[in-house]
C-alpha cells in the first residue's frame, strides 16, 4: 500500500474506523459506550422490538433512539442548531432540564397563558413530573450526545405548548410531529406502535393527528433550538405563533365526549331493551 | 458495619463418606459444548489513590491494598458494597439472564456439578445395620453464594430422589438479602421447607462466625467466589467449616479457553453480546460489564487450585498438569471450571 493511501487510511474519521469489543477507545464523556457497527445495529433491533413488547421501558427507547442517531441524523439535528444564534448559545451554555432547574411550584405561579404556567399546568394534568431523563450512553461525539440529552428533556415542553397527552394516541402524534421537525429516527420508529390503536384511535390519528403533526413539523422552525429556560414568561400563543405551529384538536376533550356518547347510547340501547321485554310479558 | 454482599457460597460436606467420591471418574467426563464466550476488553486503568473509609472486618487483615472490581480498581473495603448494588439490580432477573448469557448450558452445568458431587447418603443393608451406620441429623450442606437457591435445590432432588436420603440439609447462604430472598421465593411452600431440609442465612463468607467449626460435610459455591474481596479468606473459612473429610467445591468462570481461537470468539461474546442482553432484558448494562470484567479478572485454574491447597485442603493432581491431572475439571472447553478440595482428616 502506498504511503499517501495508507497515511488518508490511518485519518479516516472515526465512526467509519473499527474497533473491537476486546479493544474499545476511551470514553468521550462519563458513561459513554462506545459501540461497534454490529453492536449498534444488534441495539437497534433489540431495543425496537423491546419497547415495542413493553412501552413502559423507557430506557429501550432511549437506547433505539441513540443507536439509530449516528452517524447522519443527530449530527444534521446539530448542524442546525449550529446554525441558529439560539442554537448556539444554548450548546455554549448547556442548560440541563431537571425537577431541579425546573421547579413546579414556582412555574404554577407564572402569568396565565405563559410557557412556564403552560408547561406545570400540562404535568399536573398528565400526572408527570421533569424527572431526570436517561443519560445518553452510546452517541460517541460528546456534543452530538448533548443535542440527544437537551432533545430528550424538551420533549415534555412540546407536549406542553401543544397540549397533547401522555397517552399513546397523543405520544405517537408528538412523535411523528418531532420526525417532521427533528428527523430523528427513533421517532419515525415509534409509529409503529400505530398498531396498539383501537380502531377509533387509528381512524383518528390517520385523519386528525397525523396531517397536523406533519404540516406543522415541516413548516415549524427547529423546535430544538427553543431556550425554553428563557421562553418561560413568553404567552404561548405568540410562542407558537413565532415557531410557526397550529394548536391541534384537544385529544383529551374528544375522547371525554366520545366516552359520554358512548354511555349515553348504551344507556338508551339498555332502556329500549327493557321497554321491549316489558312489551314481550304484557302481550306473550 | 453492614455485611457486604459477596455472593453466598454453598458448603457441601460429604464427610460421613467413607470413600472419597469427589473423584467420580465415570460421571466426570468433562462435555464439550463450544459455547464460546470472550471477555476481554481494554487494558485496566493504572491502580487509582485508595482512600479506605472504612474499618476492616473482623478478622481479615488490613485494607490498604486496592482491589479490582472488574477492570477498575477500587479500595478493597469498598468492593463488597459494589458487588452489593450489583447483584441487588441483577437479583429479579437473574435465572433468566443467565440463561440467555449461556444459552441455557449454565443448566447442565450446574446438574453436572451436582451430580459429581453425588450428595446424600444412599441407604445400604438392612434397617438394623444402617440405622447404626447412619448419622441422625443427615449430612449437612452449606450453600455459599447461593442466593436464588438452583443449587440448593439441585442438590436436595439429588439427595432425595437418587440416593433416597431424606434427611440431607441445605443451609443456603448469601451476602445479598436480594438474592437471598429469590431463594425463599423458589422454596416457599415446597415440601423440603416444611421438612426444615433447607434453611437461609444472610452472611459473608469471608467471616462464617455464625457456622460452628468442622460442622458441614460439602461446602459448594457456584459461580460466587469470583466476586469475593478476600478469596483467600473465604477459602480459610471454607476450610474452618469443613467437616474432617469434609468437601469442599467450587464452579466457577475461567478467564480464558485454552484454545485460542475459541476464547476469541468467546470473549467477543462475553464482551459485546453480555452487556448488549443485560442492557436489553435487565435495564442494566453496568452490571453485567462488571459481571464479564469480574470473570476476566480471576485467577487460572491452576492458580486457583495452588489457592484451594494454601487453604489446606488436599487436591490431587500433579504440578503443572491441566485438567484432571491437574486436579480441576474444565466444563465447555474451559468457560467454566470445577474445582473440589478435601479437608485432611
Amino acid at each position: 500500500m502506498s504511503r499517501p493511501t495508507l497515511h488518508r487510511l490511518l485519518h479516516l474519521p472515526s465512526s467509519l474506523r473499527t474497533f473491537s469489543v476486546l479493544s474499545r477507545p476511551t470514553p468521550n464523556y462519563p458513561s459513554h459506550v462506545p459501540l461497534t457497527p454490529l453492536e449498534r445495529a444488534s441495539l437497534a433491533i433489540t431495543s425496537a422490538f423491546g419497547s415495542l413488547l413493553n412501552p413502559h421501558r423507557h430506557d429501550l427507547i432511549a437506547a433505539l433512539g441513540e443507536a439509530t442517531a449516528s452517524p447522519y441524523f443527530i449530527s444534521r439535528l446539530h448542524r442546525a442548531m449550529l446554525a441558529n444564534p439560539t442554537g448556539r448559545r444554548i450548546l455554549r451554555e448547556r442548560p440541563r432540564i431537571t425537577s431541579k432547574t425546573m421547579r413546579l411550584e414556582e412555574l404554577r405561579e407564572y402569568p396565565e397563558n405563559s410557557v412556564g404556567r403552560a408547561y406545570a399546568e400540562w404535568l399536573d394534568r398528565e400526572g408527570v413530573t421533569p424527572d431526570t431523563r436517561d443519560g445518553v450512553r452510546y452517541i460517541d461525539n460528546e456534543e452530538e450526545a448533548y443535542v440527544m440529552q437537551r432533545y430528550r428533556e424538551t420533549h415534555d415542553f412540546t407536549h406542553a405548548i401543544t397540549g397533547l397527552p401522555v397517552i399513546i394516541e397523543g405520544e405517537l402524534a408528538v412523535k411523528a410531529f418531532e420526525f417532521a421537525n427533528t428527523l430523528l429516527p427513533m421517532t419515525a420508529l415509534s409509529l409503529v406502535a400505530f398498531v396498539r390503536l383501537k380502531k377509533a384511535e387509528r381512524a383518528r390519528f390517520w385523519s386528525v393527528y397525523l396531517p397536523w403533526a406533519v404540516r406543522n413539523g415541516l413548516k415549524a422552525e427547529e423546535v430544538v433550538n427553543v431556550y425554553w429556560e428563557e421562553e418561560l414568561g413568553t404567552d404561548v400563543g405568540v410562542l407558537r405563533g413565532r415557531l410557526g405551529i397550529e394548536v391541534p384538536p384537544d385529544l383529551r376533550g374528544i375522547r371525554k365526549r366520545e366516552r359520554e356518547e358512548r354511555k349515553r347510547e348504551r344507556g338508551v340501547r339498555e332502556a329500549e331493551g327493557r321497554a321491549a321485554e316489558r312489551n314481550g310479558e304484557a302481550t306473550g | 458495619m453492614a455485611s457486604l454482599s459477596l455472593r453466598t457460597s454453598r458448603h457441601l460436606a460429604t464427610s460421613t463418606r467413607t470413600t472419597a467420591p469427589w473423584i467420580c471418574q465415570s460421571c466426570c467426563q468433562s462435555r464439550t459444548f463450544a459455547s464460546s464466550v470472550s471477555r476481554n476488553q481494554q487494558p485496566p486503568p493504572p491502580p487509582s489513590h485508595q482512600d479506605p473509609t472504612q474499618p476492616p472486618l473482623p478478622g481479615t487483615r488490613q485494607d490498604d491494598a486496592p482491589t479490582h472490581f472488574g477492570f477498575s480498581t477500587i479500595p478493597s473495603t469498598l468492593k463488597a458494597s459494589r458487588v452489593a448494588n450489583v447483584f441487588s439490580s441483577v437479583a429479579s432477573s437473574y435465572d433468566t439472564m443467565n440463561d440467555l448469557m449461556s444459552l441455557g448450558i449454565h443448566r447442565l452445568w450446574k446438574d453436572h456439578f451436582v451430580r459429581c458431587l453425588n450428595p446424600g447418603i444412599r441407604p445400604t443393608g438392612p434397617a438394623g445395620l444402617r440405622s447404626e451406620s447412619t448419622k441422625e441429623e443427615g449430612q449437612r450442606i452449606l450453600d455459599i453464594a447461593g442466593g436464588t437457591g438452583d443449587i440448593a435445590q439441585r442438590m436436595l432432588d439429588h439427595a432425595t430422589t437418587v440416593n433416597k436420603d431424606m434427611k440431607t440439609h441445605v443451609t443456603i447462604s448469601d451476602i445479598n438479602p436480594e438474592m437471598l430472598a429469590e431463594g425463599r421465593k423458589r422454596f416457599a411452600g415446597s415440601d423440603y421447607q416444611l421438612a426444615g431440609r433447607v434453611d437461609f442465612l444472610e452472611a459473608n463468607a469471608e467471616n462464617l462466625s455464625t457456622i460452628p467449626s468442622n460442622s458441614i460435610d460439602l461446602y459448594t459455591v457456584a459461580f460466587g467466589i469470583r466476586n469475593f474481596t478476600h478469596k483467600d479468606q473465604a477459602l480459610r473459612e471454607a476450610f474452618r467449616v469443613l467437616k474432617p473429610g469434609g468437601v469442599f467445591a467450587c464452579l466457577e468462570f475461567t478467564p480464558h479457553l485454552s484454545n485460542s481461537v475459541l476464547d476469541g470468539l468467546y470473549k467477543r461474546w462475553s464482551f459485546g453480546a453480555i452487556p448488549l442482553i443485560g442492557q436489553v432484558v435487565a435495564g442494566d448494562r453496568d452490571s453485567y460489564q462488571y459481571l464479564v470484567e469480574s470473570i476476566e479478572r480471576f485467577p487460572g485454574q491452576g492458580e486457583f487450585r495452588d489457592m484451594i491447597k494454601e487453604a489446606g485442603f488436599l487436591v490431587p493432581g500433579q504440578e503443572g498438569g491441566e485438567g484432571e491431572k491437574g486436579g480441576w475439571e474444565d466444563l465447555s472447553l474451559g468457560i467454566a471450571a470445577v474445582h473440589k478440595g478435601v479437608k485432611p482428616v
